[in-house]
């Protein structure tokens, strides 16, 4: 059957793929900063656990876990990826720009820094899933905030 | 019956979305409105608008008459033995809070049981966990076995003489499963238990009589049965509505007012204050007559050949675990997990080919709990959907594993 355009956009393979086999799977045990977040309207759920370095500026690990539906579960195993070895600064910079290119609110101020992640710009055309994309992101500012308490 | 002729007096199912003639699968959610309930609503506001019980003009004559012959044919429609056991609410939420907050609060004391049972729409749990912390009671529940069906041994054990209230659904709106009302309510009645019956999704799908059934309570919502959304009705047992407190405070509900204090009219008015959705009545009405002039039966009847079918095509589509009673006797819808995408994602998917369903919790998050998945897609069928629509939605699902896996 034909798909529409926005429909392959929304799940293009490099989507699907994150989904179907997540990166940095798992827990962190600790010493590590932790958060979870969920959606309570659809019942999705990721867990955030990172590790600091030692001066407490960049982010040495990252992992996820949890379950949801293809795009809050691609959206985390890529954000781990892309975030994993940033400085802090640069991760709060890069959800930015990921809230910007999902919500579709002007140009992020770094395409580039966002890499594979653009992919998910085809959130734009189905609003009801942003909070699906940027649900591991949200966990994640909670994890680092909880480190800053 | 000429179920196509039918389907014609749904003026909305007539489009295109998404470049697809619409399937409408969600009726279990809210079911589309017939020609005769919109002219209802809208002959109302032409004609007829103005506040009842009030005033002595030509008009509030008019509403007053429509709005009590509505409550009769509501009466006669599930089978209560007066109109004045008939109280307007919002919907199925509201008419439960009411039970909870009257009679609920003037009757149960620590020590007291309410029972429930494992598959409940959170309306039908969540008023009894406040009414339990309020008064000290105790909430239990009848667990669900694998089947979809409640467990019959544990009813057993469960519904003693300390339960002073059995609070149940009539077709469980995530499961389909069909529970015997009847049986129920006689067993609740033999230990001396009130019951509430939540008939959310049998009302309008096929008969029900209240003094067949024997329940004390019973709710039902308009807009899942061809009638406008935020209205409702509570029917209880006069002898009990008799003796309830009022729940809101206001006019209408009143007998007479002094700075002081006041007295309360008698049921159904005690719990009706302020000015009600008139016209939403008036829809109610004419939704009745609707479905009254088709047949109940025959609705019964059609709406389980579509879900028999529905069952027996989905099946064959791989990875797909259907939850509730395989076969038989069950409500009308399928509710089902695959394992090869998430039900966001099906509903997503299956929208782009004009295909509403529901993907979710369905506000029953301990039974999804209880079936250890995280939620489900519902499709759920009405007497306007046909087979034509079944084998799309089956197309669509056999195409989605295709662009899933």
């Amino acid at each position: 059957m034909p798909l529409s355009d926005d429909l392959r956009d929304l799940y293009q393979q490099v989507i699907l793929d994150h989904s179907r086999n997540p990166r940095n799977h798992g827990e962190i045990p600790p010493p590590c900063l932790h958060a979870h977040g969920d959606n309570p309207s659809c019942g999705d759920e990721i867990d955030v656990w990172l590790r600091l370095s030692e001066d407490g500026q960049n982010i040495d690990d990252l992992k996820f876990t949890g379950q949801g539906c293809a795009i809050s579960q691609a959206s985390a195993s890529m954000m781990t990826q892309k975030i994993k070895g940033k400085s802090q600064a640069q991760a709060v910079a890069m959800r930015e720009d990921f809230r910007r290119l999902v919500m579709g609110d002007g140009t992020p101020t770094d395409e580039d820094s966002l890499g594979e992640l653009v992919l998910l710009e085809g959130v734009q055309k189905f609003p009801q899933r942003v909070k699906c994309a940027m649900l591991a992101w949200r966990a994640l500012e909670q994890a680092l905030e909880s480190g800053r308490a | 019956m000429d179920w196509h002729r039918i389907r014609s007096d749904f003026p909305i199912l007539d489009q295109q979305v998404n470049c697809h003639p619409l399937v409408y699968l969600d009726s279990a959610a809210s079911s589309q409105k017939p020609r005769a309930v919109i002219n209802a609503l809208s002959h109302y506001y032409q004609h007829d608008n103005s506040n009842v019980h009030r005033a002595l003009h030509e008009l509030s004559s008019r509403a007053t008459d429509a709005f009590e012959a509505a409550r009769k044919k509501v009466a006669r429609f599930i089978g209560a033995a007066t109109e004045v056991e008939i109280i307007f609410t919002r919907g199925c939420t509201e008419g439960i809070n009411l039970v909870a907050n009257t009679w609920g609060v003037q009757n149960l004391r620590s020590g007291d049981v309410i029972l429930i049972t494992g598959m409940e729409h959170h309306s039908n749990l969540v008023p009894w966990q406040l009414l339990a912390q309020r008064t000290g009671a105790t909430l239990k529940h009848i667990p669900v076995l694998d089947d979809g069906t409640l467990d019959t041994a544990a009813v057993e054990v469960l519904l003693t003489e300390q339960v002073k209230l059995f609070a149940f659904v009539h077709i469980s709106n995530s499961l389909g499963t069909i529970n015997p009302a009847r049986e129920l309510c006689a067993k609740a009645r033999a230990v001396g238990a009130v019951t509430l019956l939540d008939g959310a999704q049998s009302t309008g799908h096929m008969p029900v009589n209240m003094v067949d059934i024997g329940c004390d309570f019973f709710v039902f919502s308009g807009h899942k049965m061809c009638a406008p959304t935020g209205i409702g009705v509570l029917y209880g047992r006069y002898a009990l509505l008799e003796s309830m407190p009022p729940w809101h405070g206001g006019g209408e509900m009143i007998a007479s007012v002094t700075l002081e204090g006041s007295t309360f009219k008698e049921p159904p008015h005690r719990f009706e204050a302020g000015t009600p959705d008139i016209a939403g009545v008036i829809g109610v009405g004419a939704a009745i007559d609707y479905l009254e002039a088709i047949g109940l039966e025959n609705i019964q009847r059609h709406d389980t050949n579509l879900s028999n079918y529905a069952m027996q095509c989905m099946s064959e589509v791989p990875g797909i675990r259907i939850l509730g009673p395989q076969s038989g006797h069950r409500g009308s819808l399928v509710a089902f997990h695959l394992d090869f995408a998430h039900p966001h994602d099906l509903v997503e998917y299956a929208n782009t080919y004009g295909i509403a369903m529901r993907g979710g919790n369905h506000c029953t998050q301990p039974l999804m709990k209880r079936f250890k998945v995280p939620g489900t897609t519902r499709a759920s069928f009405y007497f306007y959907n046909t087979i034509e629509e079944i084998n799309r939605l089956v197309e669509v699902l056999f195409a989605a594993r295709k662009f899933f896996t």
